[in-house]
């Protein structure tokens, strides 16, 4: 009697826990009913042409834009990943959303964002108002295809710092953006790159002038709202000598059954003595428990050291999308200068993920340190692959790579892909890596103290991935910790 | 009060226990002994929620609640606390934090609020004292890297701090050297209020010098075959279970 009773409660309390976990799952679903301009779907020379007119583009770059997507039409798309990627259909997205559109001229000031765009913002914890800021945090708000405000623009300014979105940029200080645009990476690096090169459309740039440390946080906030379109950020870092910046991006997207395609460029560069600081918490849409919808992630994401003692960390938090394929990487061109990947890649039902960086050593005595914890729960595939590359006159180079792979249940994948090419017999490079489970006397455990399932798994999740936590900006730590929590929840039990 | 009636349990497809019943009122200390194999552990985890055993049969009700329809941290917020034989490792997760998170699910399954930082330190430091844990370990990762005596001073630490009202003490004994079991066995009976009731699993005479049983039960081949006070658990250390067994035939 008492093992049906108990057996029945047992299923009962499971149902209802599956249940709650599918309804919350993903906490910013929601779309937002705005006016928006979206041009037809497809691509082609004109719609190239079109996006470049819309933003008013001097006519180099419409070349540079052109010459992109010539490339990109003799390039296939690739499939070495360790991901499968679905069959895009180019033509059946629009390259251009615009829900600013309303207002005539684009915003000018917060009075004249649509107040729907202002809640948009506020629900995912951005307030666009300044004095409602999240303290010393500057943000740039994209929005699909277009920039929606970036706070403490004047502020910044002051300091000599430049921080607008790339569209404003490439109005304001074309020099600038001519001059370091597509110098990191080159429109025809990759197949994704040659399409974001000719059709990117808002993104932030961001100009530090020498000797200058950044006096906030600067954040850019993606989220996509618009359906059946593609988002094509563009960001451009430049860190000139003796400065430094700490720069977030973070990500969401509604929940839609189809997929949505988001390709980005991050070009960072570091003059002498500078350091960069790059932080990303993507928690773009997954796709539901059966692996429908959700985003392709497909990023290019780089950045030059070009001065010596210069310096790049890297920092991602990586749980949403349907597919993660990139390697935020970094080019150690500089004597001295040291590069830094800190890595969390969360994967769950159907996710797939295939990630790490590139440490590309070409000045003497460079140094690069690599920490990638991968977690894998319920049938997903979690990869990471990474590049460490020591060129002939890099004397003195090191590396360190530590990979950890955390298993949640028994139907998910971990796999690792380093990769070395050693070119000078005086580097020192090292590699370790692990992977481990969570198994059930651990979480009993936790649960004879009175720690629920779900509860112990954030507990160890966050434990095991605290050395990457502990490298974001402390509102962002907490942030990332509680994401952490959420995306594994109802995976073990 | 905790009353076990007519339990059958297996794990895998192999039934453990063959019908125990025992009743263990509020204060008393039951000491639980017998073979290897027996059943004494898998008493312990079927009381405790382990989902690896299965119950086939009885009930197990405390303080008037069926145990067996509660899921392992309700039974844990009901005041059931194990001293595991076998305390796991959990890298990653600190002592501290680990302990603030029990204590802090308790209080809210109790509708009470978090505790404060300072409030919660406060309380690790008092405990600590009592069974004389380094402070270290604190800041370790739980259990990772403890010796085995740390590990079962761990445990009682841990039941200090989560002032439960039935204990199940399994083999909290074994692997301690005579000053670690004295420190281990004077930090529970300190714990220990008029209503804290315990099973204490031994197969040794000697932690039983320092907590003295109200009763004595040995078990064998998943059933209680013999109840007697605290003598019986000096004439098994004298003579072992052979006579038992033999009266049994």
């Amino acid at each position: 009697m008492s093992e049906k009773n108990e057996k029945e409660q047992g299923t009962n309390r499971t149902n209802e826990f599956v249940r709650s976990v599918a309804e919350k799952k993903y906490e910013f679903g929601f779309t937002t009913d705005v006016h928006t301009e979206i041009i037809e779907k497809g691509l082609n020379a004109d719609v190239v042409r079109l996006i470049s007119e819309k933003k008013g583009e001097p006519d180099w770059l419409l070349q540079f834009r052109l010459e992109a997507y010539r490339y990109w039409l003799t390039q296939v798309q690739p499939t070495w990943g360790h991901v499968h990627l679905p069959e895009i259909d180019y033509q059946a997205i629009s390259y251009y959303a615009d829900p600013t559109a309303k207002s005539k001229k684009g915003p000018q000031s917060v009075e004249e964002i649509d107040p729907e765009l202002m809640k948009t913002f506020d629900k995912l914890g951005i307030p666009l108002e300044e004095r409602l800021a999240l303290s010393g945090t500057a943000v740039d708000a994209v929005m699909d295809s277009v920039s929606v405000k970036t706070t403490f623009k004047e502020k910044l300014s002051e300091k000599g710092i430049i921080f607008c979105s790339i569209s404003e940029a490439v109005k304001n200080h074309p020099d600038l953006v001519r001059q370091y645009l597509g110098s990191v990476v080159p429109p025809k690096d990759n197949y994704f790159a040659a399409l974001n090169s000719a059709v990117f459309s808002d993104g932030s740039f961001v100009y530090i002038p020498k000797n200058t440390r950044c006096p906030m946080e600067l954040s850019t906030y993606f989220r996509i709202n618009a359906r059946n379109t593609g988002q094509f950020e563009r960001t451009l870092i430049v860190c000139d000598e003796g400065s430094y910046v700490s720069y977030l991006e973070g990500c969401t997207a509604p929940m839609r059954d189809e997929n949505q395609l988001h390709a980005a460029i991050v070009e960072i560069v570091v003059m002498d003595n500078a350091e960069v600081k790059y932080s990303t918490v993507q928690n773009w849409y997954p796709g539901d428990a059966e692996g429908r919808g959700g985003v392709l992630n497909l990023v290019t994401k780089r950045g030059d050291l070009r001065g010596v003692n210069s310096k790049l960390s890297w920092t991602q938090v990586e749980t949403g999308s349907a597919i993660t394929w990139k390697y935020p990487s970094c080019v150690l061109r500089g004597d001295n200068s040291q590069a830094e990947f800190y890595s969390v890649a969360v994967t769950n039902h159907h996710q797939e993920a295939d990630t790490g960086t590139k440490m590309i050593h070409i000045g003497k005595n460079t140094r690069s340190t690599i920490i990638s914890k991968g977690i894998s729960a319920g049938q997903s595939q979690n990869s990471y692959r990474g590049l460490v590359r020591v060129g002939k006159q890099a004397d003195g180079a090191r590396n360190y790579s530590s990979c950890d792979s955390l298993l949640l249940g028994s139907q998910c994948g971990a796999h690792t892909f380093p990769y070395m090419d050693i070119h000078n017999n005086t580097a020192t490079v090292e590699h370790e890596a692990t992977t481990s489970k969570i198994n059930e006397d651990q979480l009993f455990y936790c649960n004879q103290r009175g720690i629920s399932t779900e509860e112990a798994v954030g507990l160890i999740v966050n434990g095991y991935a605290k050395e990457v936590i502990n490298k974001l900006p402390m509102e962002f730590a907490v942030e990332a910790q509680k994401l952490l929590s959420v995306s594994l929840e109802g995976t073990v039990g | 009060m905790l009353e076990i009636k007519n339990l059958h349990a297996k794990v895998g497809d192999k039934e453990i226990l063959k019908g125990v019943n025992l009743t263990i009122n509020d204060g008393e200390i039951h000491a639980l002994m017998g073979t290897n194999g027996a059943g004494k552990s898998t008493l312990s985890n079927v009381i405790v929620g382990n989902p690896n055993y299965e119950v086939m049969e009885g009930s197990i009700t405390f303080n008037g609640q069926d145990l067996l329809a509660m899921s392992p941290e309700e039974r844990a917020h009901a005041g059931i606390f194990m001293s595991f034989q076998v305390p796991i490792e959990i890298p990653g997760v600190s002592m501290t934090n680990f302990m603030r998170a029990a204590v802090n699910a308790r209080r809210e399954a109790q509708g009470k609020e978090p505790l404060k930082s300072t409030d919660f330190l406060k309380v690790m430091r008092e405990k600590r004292k009592l069974v004389e844990i380094d402070q270290k370990l604190m800041n370790r990762s739980v259990n990772e890297g403890f010796s085995g005596g740390e590990r079962k001073r761990n445990e009682i630490f841990q039941m200090a701090m989560l002032e439960p009202t039935f204990c199940i003490l399994d083999e909290t004994d074994s692997g301690l050297d005579v000053d670690a079991l004295r420190i281990v066995a004077e930090g529970f009976n300190k714990l220990r209020t008029e209503e804290t009731s315990a099973i204490v699993i031994t197969h040794y005479q000697r932690l039983l010098d320092y907590i003295r049983p109200d009763f004595v039960h040995v078990l064998i081949d998943g059933k209680i075959v013999k109840t007697g006070t605290a003598e019986l658990a000096q004439q098994i250390e004298e003579q072992g279970f052979d006579w038992i067994k033999e009266e049994l035939v």
